[in-house]
């Protein structure tokens, strides 16, 4: 841990966003982390993805469980709404949340043993819920908080540190998310910004349930190179299934691509994703064609990463629940506590 | 492009800009530390041994390494080294114990040195220790040269120059004052091993305009009557002062001036203020004595009443561009401006003069009537002699004069020695490892974001009253380790090792300014291109290292990097070390060694 803070000088030359902000602007306080964990990666790339997107910061929450993922949304958008709940828990913190304002930007950060151990059964509901939101999940396949032990997506026959060795599969929560429903699924690795940011972008601006998995080593406990998790296993073996832009609304678009290569994807803000797919037989459409593709990458001990798979039909909470559009904090006294005559009607619909 | 070599003694010199601006390259991050650490003595002596005269260039000195400062690319202004420099020359203790000890046998070689400035004081410095014996001739009763002749007291003390000049004069120099060469001729025929000449730029400039002839009595050159001053044969001025000309012998002119019994002084430049040639600094301090200047005004005539200067007409101009591209002054037509004066001091520049250097004893002369010299050893086109100072490359500052006496005294060394002076000795350099804990440095890496101190002057009334009275008080021992924590330690380097890097982008994520990228190699302008911030400034290095795991290379802008060591901190690897880089040029005693 640094004892310093980070100086407060910058580079003159640094890009100001529509908002007059720079990416300094976006940080938090100084990463107690390891040095060189992968989840520092993670706060710089959400830092670049929301200064670049000129995301207001008081219009987004940070929600987290418990776990060193779990520490970073204090790293990041200092000037952010954040919540820092219970283990395995962010789930349901993030929905009551998403419930009371629908005009946040939802950003909840957890870990692998926070959603695929403790909040496993909270995952589950969140995404089957279709929560408005973008679920990141840093992934390093060991407990680093409690020193290394194996974590539920230990891959079978990695090691950590110690040597201990993983005697099951994986939970694959990016397949899991698939299963489930979620309509943005997508796999990342922490030391690749370039494809990370603009998942990252378009996951905020998706409209429904958005998930990226991110390999994020843990340089401490499960960096070996008997690791799965680690970077060397991670930069030799993964997989771009396809590679996106993301394009903020109103810019004219002025890369060419090849036709056919490329297809555009419009968000429902107006902005749009340049999916470049990097096989002709995956479509990133079929959830069936997605699942394949990424299990076929496993079986040779690849791993599939990009956007793996997208649905812009499905409805989310709001929609199917109907709710007010107002945020709970916008009402006033009469609407918030209509009184004993409103709870008599609402109880009478009952009897 | 290919990885960077550390191991060229240049490289991280490049980095450390306030050094590497530093004609005598003096180590200035290193002596700010030891400020900073109340080791006034030991930061003294490393600047008595680079710069020679740290107490008067603590006051004095053109300050080429403050522009230079990495401080002013993130903020407004850098770090004020210069008086810095001054507190370890106040604050030390007694220095007589480091000083170097001169052999009482000596090595038979016999040097003259012709004017006692600040080069060849150098030149004896470096050489006393070496077993020299040395000759020094000056014209006047008394040493320092231009330090003493055109600086005025109340800028530089004369105990601080008596101080200075004596740590060399008492090395048991021959000194012939009041003894002016009038024949080089007849000097070498004395039969010394080596002759060195610095006499400076002794030549002040006058104008000569219709009036001159009959004013010529209140009519000064500005060197030559802030010389008179200095030995006290000039007490007095005239009321009304017009001063001629915008560098600093303007300002000193005008300064002095105000103490003399000037009452209206004013400084008057033919083209724009923010075309002057004086130090920003210097122009404040005058304007902060009342004193106007006037710009745009182009001297005509001198106005003579009854056989004496009343006044000087001057023809307002403007600044235009003209068809070439070049700035023309233009009449604006108004009429003369006419500027009532008793005196004027005409400070619009100085020459060289070597009317004593006979044509026809192999020392060339330039279109210029500067000697020709290999710029490098500063020996002329006679073996035996060499120049320095302003009588070498034409009118400059006392830190340039004190780097050529550095270079000379190389020169003779070797010349007496029967080696060629065209071999240089190589730089003495280090580059330690600062590494104390896992995050713990041996020098101060936590960034002040303090705006720069001023230094405290004396109160007008008191020093325009009195013209040996110091106006800069000097830092006080707060203020100057405030004022020391703004250095940024750019000596301190980021040394990284390409072998054990792991490729985790913490470097990238944690650097405040955007230094370092992993990318792909390119050719260097096209890897400017493609780094995470702009780094349009060609002249400031891309540190790159050999391929890392993924095929990428690390690229560093060495531009912006405020060497917080937060890079190796963040390290998992020790990938990255802060190591700090000690480079000093070799002197005489340096070369001829084995």
């Amino acid at each position: 841990m640094s004892y310093i803070s980070k100086p407060k000088f910058k580079h003159p030359l640094l890009k100001t966003n529509d908002l007059g902000l720079t990416r300094r602007d976006y940080e938090g306080s100084l990463t107690t982390l390891c040095g060189g964990c992968g989840h520092d990666s993670i706060s710089a790339a959400i830092i670049q993805a929301a200064a670049e997107m000129s995301l207001e910061p008081h219009r987004v929450a940070k929600i987290s469980g418990i776990g060193c993922s779990s520490k970073i949304p204090a790293y990041f958008l200092s000037k952010a709404h954040g919540f820092n709940s219970v283990h395995g828990r962010m789930p349901s913190v993030a929905t009551g949340a998403n419930i009371a304002n629908k005009e946040l930007y939802y950003v909840g950060i957890s870990g692998d043993g926070d959603s695929a151990s403790i909040g496993l059964g909270q995952f589950c509901h969140i995404v089957r819920r279709r929560i408005n939101m973008l679920y990141i999940v840093a992934n390093n396949g060991t407990y680093g908080l409690t020193k290394g032990q194996l974590s539920a997506t230990a891959d079978l026959g990695s090691k950590t540190k110690s040597g201990e060795e993983s005697l099951y599969d994986a939970i694959d929560l990016a397949t899991l998310a698939i299963e489930l429903g979620a309509s943005f699924v997508a796999r990342s690795f922490s030391g690749d910004k370039k494809q990370l940011v603009p998942l990252l972008q378009a996951g905020l601006k998706h409209k429904g349930f958005a998930f990226i998995d991110i390999i994020s080593p843990c340089v401490t406990f499960n960096n070996t190179d008997a690791s799965t998790h680690g970077y060397k296993n991670t930069w030799d073996n993964y997989v771009a299934l396809s590679a996106i832009d993301y394009v903020p609304m109103r810019k004219e678009i002025s890369t060419s691509y090849a036709p056919g290569k490329v297809k555009e994807i419009k968000l429902h803000d107006g902005s749009a994703i340049h999916l470049h797919k990097t096989s002709d037989d995956y479509d990133p459409y079929d959830k069936e064609n997605a699942l394949h593709h990424i299990n076929a990458y496993k079986k040779q001990g690849k791993i599939a990463t990009g956007l793996l798979y997208i649905n812009q039909t499905t409805s989310d909470l709001h929609e199917i629940q109907d709710t007010f559009d107002k945020p709970f904090n916008s009402l006033g006294n009469i609407e918030l506590c209509p009184g004993n005559a409103a709870l008599t009607n609402i109880n009478d619909t009952f009897r | 492009m290919k990885p960077t070599d550390i191991a060229d003694p240049a490289y991280f010199h490049k980095v450390v800009d306030c050094q590497w601006a530093c004609p005598a390259h003096t180590p200035v991050p290193e002596y700010i530390r030891l400020i900073s650490e109340k080791r006034y003595t030991d930061a003294y002596m490393i600047n008595w041994n680079s710069n020679v005269f740290p107490g008067i260039l603590g006051r004095t000195c053109d300050r080429p390494c403050e522009p230079a400062c990495r401080r002013v690319r993130v903020e407004e202004k850098p770090v004020a080294i210069c008086r810095l420099k001054r507190v370890a020359a106040d604050y030390k203790s007694d220095i007589k114990d480091r000083l170097p000890l001169i052999p009482k046998q000596k090595n038979g070689k016999h040097i003259a040195l012709i004017g006692a400035g600040p080069a060849s004081l150098t030149v004896a410095r470096d050489l006393m220790p070496l077993g020299y014996e040395i000759t020094l001739f000056e014209k006047d009763k008394v040493g320092g040269g231009a330090m003493r002749t055109q600086i005025p007291r109340f800028r530089l003390p004369k105990e601080v120059l008596e101080e200075e000049l004596h740590y060399i004069l008492d090395m048991g120099i021959n000194c012939r004052f009041g003894e002016e060469i009038t024949s080089m001729k007849s000097l070498l025929a004395e039969g010394f091993d080596a002759i060195f000449v610095g006499t400076g730029a002794p030549l002040g400039k006058t104008l000569d305009m219709p009036g001159y002839q009959a004013a010529k009595a209140n009519i000064h050159t500005g060197i030559e009557w802030l010389a008179s001053v200095a030995f006290e044969h000039v007490t007095q001025i005239g009321k009304n002062v017009i001063v001629l000309g915008g560098g600093n012998t303007a300002m000193d002119c005008c300064r002095t001036s105000k103490r003399l019994g000037g009452e209206q002084v004013s400084v008057v430049v033919r083209s724009g203020f923010d075309e002057m040639k004086a130090s920003p600094w210097e122009i404040e301090d005058a304007m902060a004595e009342d004193i106007p200047i006037l710009n745009f005004h182009v001297p005509k005539r001198y106005v003579v009443e009854g056989g004496r200067l009343v006044a000087m007409e001057f023809e307002k101009v403007r600044k235009e561009i003209g068809e070439n591209g070049r700035r023309q002054l233009v009449p604006t037509g108004e009429d003369l401006v006419a500027i009532p004066c008793d005196d004027v001091l005409c400070a619009i520049g100085q020459e060289n003069s070597f009317p004593w250097i006979e044509r026809d004893i192999g020392i060339e002369f330039d279109q210029w009537e500067l000697p020709r010299l290999d710029k490098n050893t500063f020996q002329s086109t006679h073996a035996k002699v060499f120049f320095g100072g302003d009588a070498a490359l034409g009118p400059d500052n006392i830190i340039t004069a004190v780097a050529h006496g550095h270079d000379a005294a190389v020169s003779i060394h070797l010349a007496c020695n029967q080696q060629d002076v065209k071999i240089r000795p190589a730089p003495l350099t280090s580059l330690d490892s600062q590494k104390m804990g896992i995050h713990q440095w041996s020098y101060h890496n936590n960034i002040s974001n303090d705006v720069r101190y001023a230094v405290p002057h004396a109160s007008k009334e008191l020093t325009l009253n009195d013209i040996n009275m110091e106006v800069e008080l000097g830092f006080d021992e707060q203020l100057a380790y405030k004022e020391t924590l703004r250095c940024l330690n750019c000596d301190v380097q980021t040394v990284f090792t390409d072998k054990l890097c792991i490729e985790c982008d913490a470097c990238v994520d944690i650097c405040p300014t955007d230094c370092i990228t992993f990318t792909q190699n390119g050719d260097e302008d096209d890897l400017r291109t493609r780094l995470l911030a702009p780094a349009p400034d060609v002249t400031q290095d891309i540190y790159v290292s050999g391929a890392l795991m993924t095929g990428r290379i690390m690229a560093k802008n060495e531009d912006l990097c405020l060497h917080c060591g937060l890079c190796a901190e963040r390290c998992p690897t020790a990938a990255w070390d802060m190591r700090k880089y000690l480079f000093n040029t070799a002197k005489a005693v340096h070369a001829c060694q084995k």
